[in-house]
């Protein structure tokens, strides 16, 4: 934004609104009926297809509904208490939080370094900007058709450079320890870029006379890293921390495609949204499979609010 | 709660007047796109039939080819077929669109989830005389897979074609290794160790492996041997199952993979890859692979699935036609449904082509069947083709299927052990049979 825009608005403020103290309530009132207007469009759409199916699949966790068939009757709380009592729920709930925990940090530390690393170079940075989006932009049936292959055993890139330098081949997607982490490598090299843009915007957004003050009082690389780039920072990382945790606990399309929907070996790789598909769209009960979304939406709210008070802790001391 | 400062958030961008107009027009524009089916049929006297199914790639390619026959030869039928993704994403719409009851007219299900489907409340009968009238009878259908479209008495589905899991192999390889007859085919092996034997044989001119399976798939190696060996599975109360054949089956898929004649680990793709790279000599298959194999422009030839525990049985299924149930009657559309099931059936010589057998007996006696290579080579296996047991979570991209296949992967791989393997699947079974039935 140049200087006169921001300058701009309360001035044209002044020029349209020399209201007289007596018409100031009518002027009011008038302009809050169009800004109704405005809003209305969204709130139609946000109720409509957001409040109404979140009330309405509540209702349903509560009632025998199938695919099926065309009625359905209430059952109490007897699907919320099959759930608790369903050892696939926390098993594919556990793949779910463990996929989290195993790819974010990676999302947010990698996206860091390729932002620094763009933001230093100037001849270059064009390219790395293209390479490091490029990812994103692939839908996800196309990323997992390519890494399906790279991993394959006997024939697949990734195998084949680690017999080159020596190592042995690792059966990535048919193996239980490794299907999870090789589906969190492939979402790293398809989502990071993401990240990597926020971060590198907000690096664009710093001032450079802070640096120059900084290095004016001595201070070395790291310090400056330390102390200015990473505090001012903070915010962007909340949000990306935020938005990270979000989109890995809605796991599921790569590990869907990636294990041909059977949720890998001993269902290794079968998140708490592909054990929802599984109920409610292969076994078509959608009362227990809304039952379960509800369970999950409850684990997404908790580790939001842990998450951002962790997070509004820190900014205090900042 | 501490009150912290609220940055201003970054000012949006400004939609320009064009901006506007152009977006609101486009939104329009698809709004009114949305009317379009409905009108155009107004006032025309062709009677619509609106067919769905889950074939794509050499399949979908076939089908097509069919349907472009048959408008031909129907122009007063209005034809809209509609193809969904194989598996679940097919089925889910299957369901919901026959829960509605009148989104579409005919349909293809795998026989094996016709159970599973609703067969009187989601899914219609098919009215017999009418099925007569265009040519198909008891008498022109295998009798193992007519008894499977029948439920409770009633004939549910037409059958298009039965499919099962059969034996791939390269010439080449196999002439070197010196396990083909004089004619050029792979020689029959009896029982376990013999065919083990072969697979060394195999495993020494390709230097990789003897045979490949898909082991992320494994239930339909675990069905057609188990079945070999006379099991029986059953869910009425709880899992029947004889746990000493099952063993045994599922040990078969340990020692062909531990003994390095199989990869412990080769999903779906992965297979065929396998095998056209001839990293092995063999491949247990769906014998719709048959067109990768033949894209890949190599000799080979196919047989049924070894007998390792008897006759040769391989797991497999069939694809039907299926009438959805139908919220309000209508004559012409139930007709023109079952004259289009009929055709089908009768050129189903351009569907053999994708390696499934026809079930139409006048197709698959026919000389041309007979010179399709090498298609007519396991017609017989056919005759004798394991359909998964009966339930309404069995059957293809059904539940059961996918309980078996991601616990045995780990007898390929080693992971786990055939008891323990079976001890968890008893578990899973016990708990779809307690689960109540949603159809």
């Amino acid at each position: 934004m140049t200087p006169s825009t921001d300058i701009a608005p309360p001035e044209a403020a002044r020029a349209v609104s020399p209201a007289p103290p007596g018409g100031r309530a009518r002027t009011r009132h008038v302009s809050s009926w169009a800004g109704l207007w405005f809003v209305l469009p969204f709130t139609v759409l946000f109720a409509v297809f957001l409040v109404w199916p979140m009330l309405a699949g509540l209702w349903t966790s509560f009632t025998d509904r199938s695919l099926g068939r065309a009625g359905s009757s209430f059952v109490g709380l007897a699907n919320w208490s099959e759930m608790l009592g369903d050892p696939a729920v926390w098993q594919s709930l556990w793949v779910t939080l463990l996929f989290t925990l195993i790819s974010t940090p990676p999302l947010v530390l990698i996206a860091l370094g390729m932002a620094l690393l763009t933001h230093r170079v100037s001849r270059l940075g064009w390219f790395l900007r293209f390479s490091f989006f490029a990812p994103f932009l692939l839908p996800v049936a196309v990323v997992t058709l390519i890494w399906t292959w790279l991993y394959q055993p006997g024939f697949g890139m990734v195998n084949g450079a680690l017999q080159a330098v020596g190592l042995p081949e690792v059966n990535w997607l048919t193996d239980k320890d490794t299907v999870l982490v090789a589906i969190a490598i492939t979402t790293v090299w398809w989502t990071v870029g993401f990240n990597f843009l926020l971060y590198l915007a907000a690096l664009q957004g710093i001032p450079a006379y802070v640096y120059e003050a900084a290095a004016l009082d001595g201070v070395n690389p790291w310090q400056r890293f330390r102390h200015i780039t990473l505090p001012l920072l903070h915010r962007t990382t909340a949000l990306i921390v935020t938005l990270q945790l979000v989109a890995s606990l809605k796991l599921f399309d790569q590990a869907y495609l990636m294990t041909a929907g059977a949720g890998g070996p001993d269902y290794a790789a079968r998140p708490i949204i592909g054990y929802i598909f599984d109920s409610g769209f292969t076994g078509l009960r959608i009362g227990y499979a809304s039952a379960i979304s509800y369970l999950l939406f409850a684990v997404i709210v908790v580790v939001s609010l842990v998450q951002f008070r962790l997070f509004s802790g820190k900014g205090k001391s900042a | 709660m501490r009150t912290e400062e609220t940055p201003l958030p970054a000012p949006a961008p400004a939609i320009g007047r064009r901006g506007f107009l152009a977006g609101a027009l486009t939104a329009a524009g698809i709004g009114l796109a949305g009317c379009g089916g409905g009108i155009a049929t107004v006032g025309e006297s062709r009677t619509v039939l609106r067919q769905w199914n889950l074939f794509t790639g050499g399949d979908g390619v076939r089908m097509v080819e069919m349907h472009d026959a048959y408008q031909r030869e129907h122009p007063q039928i209005d034809f809209r077929p509609t193809t969904y993704l194989w598996g679940n994403p097919f089925y889910t719409k299957f369901a919901m669109g026959a829960a509605g009851g009148r989104a579409f007219d005919v349909a293809t299900l795998h026989l094996s989830r016709l159970r599973g489907m609703g067969p009187g409340t989601l899914i219609d009968p098919i009215p017999v005389e009418l099925l007569a009238e265009y040519g198909v009878t008891p008498d022109t259908v295998l009798p193992n897979v007519w008894d499977k479209c029948t439920v409770d008495g009633e004939l549910y589905a037409i059958p298009l074609d039965t499919h099962l899991v059969v034996t791939y192999y390269n010439r080449e390889i196999c002439a070197r290794a010196g396990v083909l007859d004089p004619q050029g085919r792979l020689i029959e092996t009896d029982g376990v160790e013999e065919f083990l034997d072969l697979l060394a044989a195999v495993k020494d001119v390709t230097g990789g492996y003897g045979v490949v399976m898909d082991t992320t798939g494994a239930w339909r190696q675990f069905w057609s041997l188990y079945r070999q060996l006379g099991g029986e599975m059953t869910f009425d109360g709880d899992v029947g199952i004889d746990d000493d054949k099952a063993l045994q089956a599922l040990d078969f898929l340990r020692r062909v993979s531990e003994e390095g004649l199989a990869p412990s680990a080769s999903d779906a793709p992965g297979t065929p890859a396998n095998f056209v790279n001839g990293i092995c000599g063999l491949m247990f298959a769906g014998n719709w692979e048959i067109a990768t194999a033949q894209a890949a422009g190599m000799d080979f030839g196919m047989r049924p699935f070894p007998g390792l525990y008897g006759d040769e049985l391989g797991q497999g299924d069939s694809h039907a036609l299926v009438l959805p149930h139908r919220r309000t009657r209508d004559d012409a559309a139930v007709r023109a449904a079952v004259e289009y099931a009929a055709w089908m059936l009768k050129h189903s010589i351009t569907w053999a082509g994708g390696g499934h057998v026809p079930a139409y007996l006048p197709v698959t006696e026919s000389a041309e069947y007979a010179r399709l290579e090498p298609q007519a080579d396991y017609r017989d296996a056919a005759v004798n083709v394991q359909f998964d047991p009966e339930a309404w979570f069995s059957g293809s991209a059904a539940q059961l299927q996918n309980e078996a296949s991601s616990l045995f992967a780990g007898v390929h791989n080693g992971s786990t052990t055939p008891e323990r393997a079976l001890d968890a699947f008893k578990r899973a079974t016990r708990k779809l049979i307690e689960t109540p039935a949603p159809v």
